[in-house]
C-alpha cells in the first residue's frame, strides 16, 4: 500500500521517544532525526520536511504535561495533528457552478494519468446523476483522442472531439456550446501532458483558461513523483491558479511524499486520489483519515465507506458497532474477508483495518494473493459457530479437526488464529487511545 | 547541437540548483565539518539520489577527508563527481543485436514512456537498416495499440496487434511467430503499464516471458525497464520487483528534459547493479540518447558558460 514504509518508519521513530514527564530537547534529538529521514526517504520535499520537524519540535517542547498521556502518546498526537494539517485538514469537494455547465480542466505532466482520470471523474459524476461531457483536448499524444473516446463509451457519456488539427483552445470553446446543446451539466477537459517549463504549451493552457473560465483547474500528479513534485505544482499553480490536485497511482507502494508536499507548497487541496486502473477507482481525499493511515492506525471510516458501497447499510452499521465495541469475532473476520472479494484488492482493504497493514505486508512477503481469502474462508467454515464466536476454545485437538475438515494443515489454522489475534489486539489499542483522545481532543477514525 | 549540449540543455535545470548550491556551500564553509556534510547530504537527497546512496557518498567524502585525499571544500565537487561517475559506469554492451530475431521486451509502471521509447528505438534501428517489428502487448489500456500503430507508421515498421481485451500472451505468441517467419531482425514488445506491487499483473508479465522463451529459448535478449526521471525513491522499488520478475537487463530513463533531477539512477545502479542504457529527452522521435555516465555526470555538475 502507498505510505506503507513511511508509516513503518514514522512508527519506529515515535517508539524511540523515552522518558516520562515533560519532554526535553535531548529526548527529541534522535527520534526527530529519524522522523526527518523517514519523510525524506518518502520523497517529502526537503523544505517541507524542515518546517514539519521544526513544528513538531516546538509543539513537543511546549506541550503541557498531561497525566493521561505518556510522552510517546503525546508525540503521536502532535504528529497526527500536524500530518493532518499538512495533508490539508478537511476534505474539500468539487466546485459546482450555480449556472451549469461546471467546467473542469485537468492539467499535468506527461504520463501522470490525466486521460484515465477524466474517465474516472466522469464515472463518479455519472453515479451522482450528473451529465458530464468529456472534451478531447490532447491533440498531441498519438491516440489520446481515441483513448478518451473509448473511455467515454465505457462510462456511457458523450465525448467531444474535433480531431488533432484544431487547436485545443478552439476545441474547448466549441465544447462549451456543445454542452449547452446537449444539456450537460459538467464539462471535463482533458489536456495534453506537458512540462511546466515548456512556455509555449503553458501558454496554451492559459489561453484555454481565459477562453472557457474553468471552475476547477485540477493538477493531476503521480504519487510516485520525487522531489520535483513541488517545482511542478508550484509552476502550474503560478501560471494557472490551480483549484485543487488529484493524486494518481496511490495503489502503488510509493511513500507518497508528493502528496504531503504539494498541498503545503501550493496551498491547493487534494480533492481526489486514484487507487487503481478501473474506472471506479477514484476516491475523495480525506486528510484526517490519511494521516491515521500513515501512522498505522488504520482507516476505519474508509473501510466502512467501502463496505457501504458494496453491502447494505445495516450490515455496515453493525460492523461499525462491532468495531467500536471490540467484539470482533472470527465470524466478522470471515464476513470482512468475503466483503473484501467484492470490494477489491486484498492489499487495499487490509491497509484500512487497524493493525492489518502489517499483515498485508507479511502476506505479500509470503507471496500470498487473493486466493488467501478462499483459504481463510475454508478454515473458518469448518469451525463450529461456537468456535467462531469464541476462538479461545480452539485447543489442539479442535485445531486438528478444523484442519482435517478443510483439507489444510494445522499450521494454516494456527496462522489464521494468530492473524486474527493480532488485529484484535490492535483494535484494543485503538480503544485505549480513544480514551485520551476524548480528553486531548484528538480525532480518531473511530469516533465522530 | 551535439549530444553533450543537448543533454546539458535537458539537464540545465538540474545543473543550476545542484551546482549553484554546492558552490554556495563552498563559498560559505571554511572546512569540511559535520555541518557542511549535513548540508551536502540535503542537496543530494533533494536531487533524488536517495538515502542509502547519499549516505555512502557522504561517507566517502568523510573517509577521503580523513585520509587527506581531500583537504578543502573546493576538492569536494570534483571528488563527488568522480564518485558518482564511478558508480554509474557499466561495462556491458549498449543493446545486444545479434540473434535473429532479437527480442526486446519493454516493461514498466503506468505512463513512464514505454510506448514512446519503443517508437524512438524502432525508428533508430530502422534507420540503421534493421528490419523491425512491434508487438502491441498492451491490450488493457484504452487505445494503447492504436498509439503503438501510429509509432509503427512513423518508424515504418509492422505492428502485430489483437483487439482490446485480448490475452497479451497471445499477441506476443503471434508476434514472435511472425518475426521468425518474416525474418525480422528486432522485435520490440510493448506491455501494459503495471504497478509492481500488483501480483496478478506481475504474474501476467511472467507468463509473457515464458511464452517468448518457449518459441526462442534465449529470448528475450533484452528486457528494458522504463523509468520516469520525475519519479522519486519509488523507482528503486520498481527496479527491484521488475528485475526479479522480468529479468531486466537495462534501464531506459525518460523525461530528463524536465526539471527532475534524475538522481535516482545512481541509486539504482549502485544498489541493484542495473545500468541505464538509454535516456529520453522529449516527446519527438529523435528525442533520446544513449546513456553515457561521464557525460551525464559532467552535464549534471557542469557550470554555466
Ligand atoms: N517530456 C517527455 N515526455 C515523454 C518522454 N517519453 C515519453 N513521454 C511522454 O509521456 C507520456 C506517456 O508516454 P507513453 O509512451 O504513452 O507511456 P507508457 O509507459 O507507454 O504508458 P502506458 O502504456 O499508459 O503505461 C506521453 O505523453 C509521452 O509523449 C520524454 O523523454 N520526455
Ligand atoms: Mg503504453
Amino acid at each position: 500500500m502507498a505510505f506503507e514504509s513511511l508509516s513503518e518508519r514514522l512508527q519506529k521513530a515515535i517508539k524511540m521517544f523515552k522518558g516520562s514527564g515533560k519532554i526535553s530537547e535531548e529526548d527529541l534529538k534522535a527520534p526527530l532525526k529519524e522522523v526527518r529521514m523517514a519523510l525524506l526517504e518518502a520523497d517529502v520535499n526537503f523544505k517541507v520536511v524542515k518546517d514539519f520537524v521544526a513544528k513538531i519540535k516546538e509543539r513537543a517542547l511546549g506541550a503541557e504535561v498531561q497525566e493521561s498521556l505518556s510522552p510517546s502518546q503525546q508525540i503521536i498526537k502532535i504528529v497526527n495533528e500536524e500530518l493532518t494539517a499538512l495533508l490539508g485538514g478537511t476534505q474539500v469537494k468539487l466546485e459546482v457552478s450555480p449556472t451549469p455547465p461546471t467546467v473542469i480542466m485537468l492539467v499535468g505532466l506527461q504520463g501522470a494519468g490525466k486521460t484515465t482520470t477524466v474517465g474516472k471523474l466522469a464515472m463518479t459524476l455519472k453515479k451522482k446523476n450528473k451529465k458530464p461531457l468529456l472534451v478531447a483536448g490532447d491533440i498531441y499524444r498519438p491516440a489520446a483522442i481515441t483513448q478518451l473516446e473509448v473511455l467515454g463509451e465505457q462510462v456511457g457519456v458523450p465525448v467531444f472531439a474535433l480531431g488533432d488539427k484544431v487547436s485545443p483552445v478552439e476545441i474547448a470553446k466549441q465544447a462549451l456550446e456543445k454542452a449547452k446543446f446537449l444539456a450537460c451539466d459538467t464539462v471535463i477537459i482533458d489536456t495534453a501532458g506537458r512540462l511546466h517549463i515548456n512556455e509555449e504549451l503553458m501558454n496554451e493552457l492559459k489561453d484555454i483558461k481565459s477562453a472557457v473560465n474553468p471552475h476547477e483547474i485540477l493538477l493531476t500528479i503521480d504519487a510516485m513523483t520525487g522531489q520535483d513534485a513541488v517545482n511542478v505544482a508550484d509552476a502550474f499553480n503560478k501560471e494557472l491558479g490551480l483549484t485543487g490536485l488529484i493524486v494518481t497511482k496511490l495503489d502503488g507502494d510509493a511513500r507518497g511524499g508528493a502528496v504531503l508536499s504539494v498541498k503545503e507548497v501550493t496551498g491547493c487541496p487534494v480533492k481526489f486520489v486514484g487507487m487503481g486502473e478501473k474506472l471506479e477507482a477514484l476516491e475523495p481525499f480525506y486528510p484526517d483519515r490519511m494521516a491515521s493511515r500513515i501512522l498505522g492506525m488504520g482507516d476505519i471510516l474508509s473501510l466502512i465507506d467501502k463496505i457501504k458501497d458494496t453491502t447494505d447499510l445495516n450490515k455496515a452499521l453493525e460492523m461499525e458497532k462491532t468495531l467500536r465495541k471490540n467484539e470482533f469475532t472470527l465470524e466478522h473476520f470471515l464476513e470482512q474477508m468475503q466483503q473484501v472479494k467484492k470490494m477489491g484488492s486484498l492489499d487495499t482493504i487490509l491497509g484500512l483495518i487497524p493493525g492489518m497493514g502489517n499483515i498485508s505486508q507479511k502476506l505479500k512477503e509470503a507471496n500470498v494473493d487473493d486466493k488467501e481469502v478462499d483459504r481463510v474462508e475454508a478454515i473458518i467454515k469448518s469451525m463450529t459457530p461456537k468456535e467462531r464466536r469464541n476462538p479461545s476454545v480452539i485447543n489442539g485437538s479442535r485445531r486438528k479437526r478444523i484442519a482435517a475438515g478443510c483439507g489444510m494443515r494445522v499450521q494454516d489454522v494456527n496462522k489464521l488464529l494468530k492473524n486474527f489475534e493480532e488485529s484484535k489486539k490492535m483494535m484494543k489499542k485503538m480503544q485505549g487511545m480513544s480514551k485520551f483522545a476524548s480528553k486531548g481532543g484528538m480525532k480518531l477514525p473511530f469516533m465522530k | 547541437m551535439g549530444f553533450f549540449d543537448r543533454l546539458k540543455e535537458g539537464l540545465s535545470k538540474t545543473r543550476h540548483n545542484f551546482t549553484d548550491r554546492i558552490e554556495e556551500l563552498v563559498g560559505l564553509s571554511v572546512e569540511i565539518d559535520e555541518d557542511f556534510l549535513e548540508e551536502l547530504e540535503m542537496i543530494l537527497l533533494t536531487a533524488d539520489v536517495g538515502g542509502v546512496t547519499t549516505e555512502k557518498l557522504i561517507d566517502s567524502i568523510r573517509q577521503a577527508a580523513k585520509k587527506k585525499e581531500i583537504s578543502s571544500t573546493e576538492d569536494v565537487l570534483p571528488f563527488l563527481k568522480n564518485q558518482i561517475s564511478e558508480m554509474l559506469k557499466d561495462d556491458g554492451q549498449r543493446t545486444r543485436i545479434g540473434a535473429k530475431p532479437t527480442v526486446i521486451l519493454v516493461v514498466g509502471v503506468n505512463g513512464v514512456g514505454k510506448t514512446t521509447t519503443i517508437g524512438k528505438l524502432a525508428n533508430y534501428f530502422h534507420l540503421f537498416k534493421y528490419k523491425v517489428m512491434l508487438a502491441a502487448g498492451d491490450t488493457f489500456r484504452a487505445a494503447a495499440s492504436q498509439q503503438l500503430k501510429i509509432w509503427g507508421e512513423r518508424a515504418e515498421c509492422e505492428v502485430i496487434s489483437h483487439a482490446e481485451g485480448a490475452d497479451p500472451a497471445a499477441v506476443v505468441f503471434d508476434a514472435v511467430k511472425a518475426a521468425i517467419a518474416r525474418k525480422v531482425d528486432i522485435l520490440f514488445i510493448d506491455t501494459a503499464g503495471r504497478l509492481h506491487n500488483k501480483t496478478n499483473l506481475m504474474n501476467e508479465l511472467e507468463k509473457i516471458h515464458r511464452v517468448i522463451k518457449r518459441e526462442i529459448p534465449d529470448a528475450p535478449h533484452e528486457t528494458f525497464l522504463v523509468l520516469d526521471a520525475t519519479t522519486g525513491q519509488n523507482a528503486i522499488n520498481q527496479a527491484k520487483v521488475f528485475a526479479e520478475t522480468a529479468n531486466v537487463t537495462g534501464v531506459v530513463l525518460t523525461k530528463l528534459d524536465g526539471t527532475a533531477k534524475g538522481g535516482v539512477v545512481v541509486a539504482i545502479k549502485e544498489e541493484l547493479g542495473l545500468p541505464v542504457k538509454w535516456i529520453g529527452v522529449g516527446e519527438g522521435i529523435m528525442d533520446f540518447r544513449p546513456f553515457e555516465p561521464d557525460k551525464f555526470v559532467d552535464a549534471l555538475f557542469a557550470k554555466d558558460e
